[in-house]
């Protein structure tokens, strides 16, 4: 058997396996007939909010414990890591909202306003209560894919369009329905924004019993605001009634929004299974890594990690649930 | 148990099927809880087939499949929304919503009525979201639905039954109608106090689906649910102004 690894899908969780592979000193051969990472890609869509906390929200514990490897290992590959925590903010009716988003989840502080003026000057006006995460973290996703990329590139990985010559780690996302008849597509609309009048240094959630949203800053005035979830594994563009919820409600976060440029309106489908937690899955000769939902910069790690594991010490990763024998 | 449209529902409870955390803990709140209905919105998955998976779920549950026109602001958009659901999910039932106020959420009476007698003409089965007023109750009736499900309070509030007046008048105007509180109940004692006034059946899904352990409220809402049933068909105690003692007074012993 021939010993080189060849991993399908150069998407976030594509390019991290082959990573982990490539430090632990395997022979990666790395496949997407898309080429190299872009809008193809669901994760170029990303928010890239290193927030296992609050995820912990909707999410289930393995996804809380899982993602807090995300930022030391993210770090690690080179990619710039902003740690300067998030926040989560509701509007004076949805004060409801905090406390329960504050009951559910653990690791992080109450801000009164005074606090809240002191680390995150300009939400001060509107909100007198904050949750602050403070060791959560953010990364700009593009970016961080385009390190990875460039990384392998350095390491003799380039991506190819060719067969695969090797033993086959499937990465390839929603588009893995073929095999995987589980998998299901999850929607997300999000905006890209050029608002040099908004002064926000961390992500920021805005709760809101029907239109949830998140900013997450990339610098130079640009904030990436996000995300409808929608069942459907729809991946044409946004649709007018998902933006306008978009809009109106990171307008309502802060005013000075009003003003911003829209320089992208992006969607695409998120590859979920039915708990909404990843997997990695041995079958048809294959080791399948997917289902990272909306968790695929805070997940891919911990899974990159588990499935070299498997792939070169056959140690079963915790989220296998399926293992049909030969690899 | 109730009867809708000639078809007998083997629970009370019904549930929406949004904002669960996941489609597995959706699937397992319907196991748990024996829920009778699911409804489904149509308008944001999108009828073309790209939600045919989350679909394919509901389906699998067994139960049967209540489509709704939530979020529908006109009577155009909702007689549409009802025919593409009709494609989708090959029923003839539909649950009217005609939204009147986008932060309310409140139904548009007059765009109900009139959405109702098209669909009706149209062949659909008509279950109304209206609000509790006997007159529209009336009228929805006249043009042809044989379910009325007047709201407890605006949808997502989780007040319960806020005009309990005005809800048990329309049970007493109408009281061979088989009716489902919809929307804005919180917690399984407004259930309970429904199914106390004689409704039929109940409807929820913020409830449910956005409390901390969904399929723990989905069980406790059918328990509320076959309590309250079961104290309304054994004929409560009217309540009275003044103490009575349930044992006599007269002959007790002197303890002095």
């Amino acid at each position: 058997m021939s010993d080189v690894i060849s991993v399908l899908g150069a998407g976030v969780a594509g390019l991290t396996i082959a990573t982990e592979l490539v430090r632990r000193g395997a022979k990666v051969q790395l496949i997407d007939p898309n080429g190299g990472p872009g809008a193809h890609n669901c994760s170029w869509w990303a928010g890239g909010m290193l927030a296992p906390f609050c995820e912990g929200e909707t999410a289930e514990e393995p996804v809380v414990r899982l993602g807090q490897k995300a930022v030391t290992w993210w770090e690690k590959a080179g990619a710039d890591v902003t740690r300067r925590g998030s926040l989560v903010v509701a509007l004076g009716r949805d004060r409801g909202e905090l406390d329960r988003f504050a009951r559910r989840t653990t690791g992080y502080q109450r801000l009164s306003r005074d606090w809240l003026t002191q680390i995150e000057p300009s939400l001060a006006d509107r909100h007198d209560h904050a949750l602050f995460f403070d060791t959560e973290a953010h990364i700009a996703p593009r970016q961080a894919l385009s390190v990875l990329e460039n990384s392998l590139s350095q390491a003799g990985v380039t991506i190819e369009k060719s067969a695969p010559r090797g033993r086959i780690i499937d990465c390839r996302g929603l588009s893995a329905r073929d095999q995987l008849p589980d998998l299901r597509g999850v929607r997300g609309e999000m905006a890209l924004l050029h608002a040099p009048d908004v002064q926000i240094s961390r992500p920021v959630r805005l709760l809101h019993p029907r239109h949830p949203i998140y900013i997450v800053p990339r610098g130079d005035g640009i904030y990436m605001l996000g995300a409808t979830q929608i069942e459907s594994h729809d991946r044409g563009p946004a649709r007018l009634r998902s933006v306008v919820e978009l809009l109106n409600a990171v307008y309502a976060l802060d005013p000075a929004f009003a003003e911003a440029r829209v320089l992208e309106i992006g969607a695409d489908a998120r590859p979920a299974f039915p708990d909404n937690l990843p997997r990695i899955r041995k079958r048809d000769g294959r080791i399948f890594i997917n289902g990272l939902f909306r968790h695929g910069f805070l997940l891919a790690p911990a899974l990159a990690q588990m499935a070299a594991d498997l792939a070169l010490d056959n140690k079963k990763p915790e989220v296998m649930d399926e293992d049909h024998g030969e690899w | 148990m109730p009867v809708f449209y000639d078809i007998d529902i083997p629970s009370r409870l019904m549930l929406g099927t949004a904002q669960y955390p996941s489609p597995r803990i959706l699937t397992d709140a319907f196991r748990q809880s024996g829920a009778g209905i699911a409804t489904v919105s149509l308008r944001r998955e999108g009828g073309d087939g790209a939600g045919a998976s989350f679909w394919q779920m509901i389906r699998d549950l067994g139960v049967a499949i209540l489509p709704n026109t939530a979020g529908c602001h006109s009577v155009r958009e909702a007689v549409t929304t009802a025919h593409m659901a009709q494609e989708v999910f090959q029923t003839d039932w539909i649950k009217l919503e005609v939204i009147g106020h986008p932060d309310t959420l409140q139904p548009d009476p007059f765009g109900l009525v009139e959405a109702a007698r098209i669909l009706t003409e149209d062949g659909f089965k008509v279950f109304p979201y209206m609000t509790e007023d006997g007159i529209l109750a009336g009228r929805l009736l006249d043009v042809g639905c044989r379910v009325l499900m007047p709201w407890g309070a605006p949808i997502g509030t989780g007040l319960g039954l806020n005009n309990p007046y005005g809800l048990r008048s329309l049970r007493a105007q109408f009281p061979d109608v088989p009716m489902v509180i919809d929307a804005g109940l919180g917690l399984p004692s407004h259930a309970a106090a429904a199914m106390e006034m004689g409704f039929d059946a109940v409807l929820l899904n913020t409830a449910v689906a956005k409390a901390g352990d969904p399929v723990a409220m989905a069980t406790a809402f059918a328990h509320a649910l076959q309590a309250g049933a079961l104290a309304r068909r054994a004929d409560p105690m009217p309540p009275r102004d003044m103490a009575a003692p349930s044992t006599p007074v007269i002959g007790m012993a002197r303890l002095v």
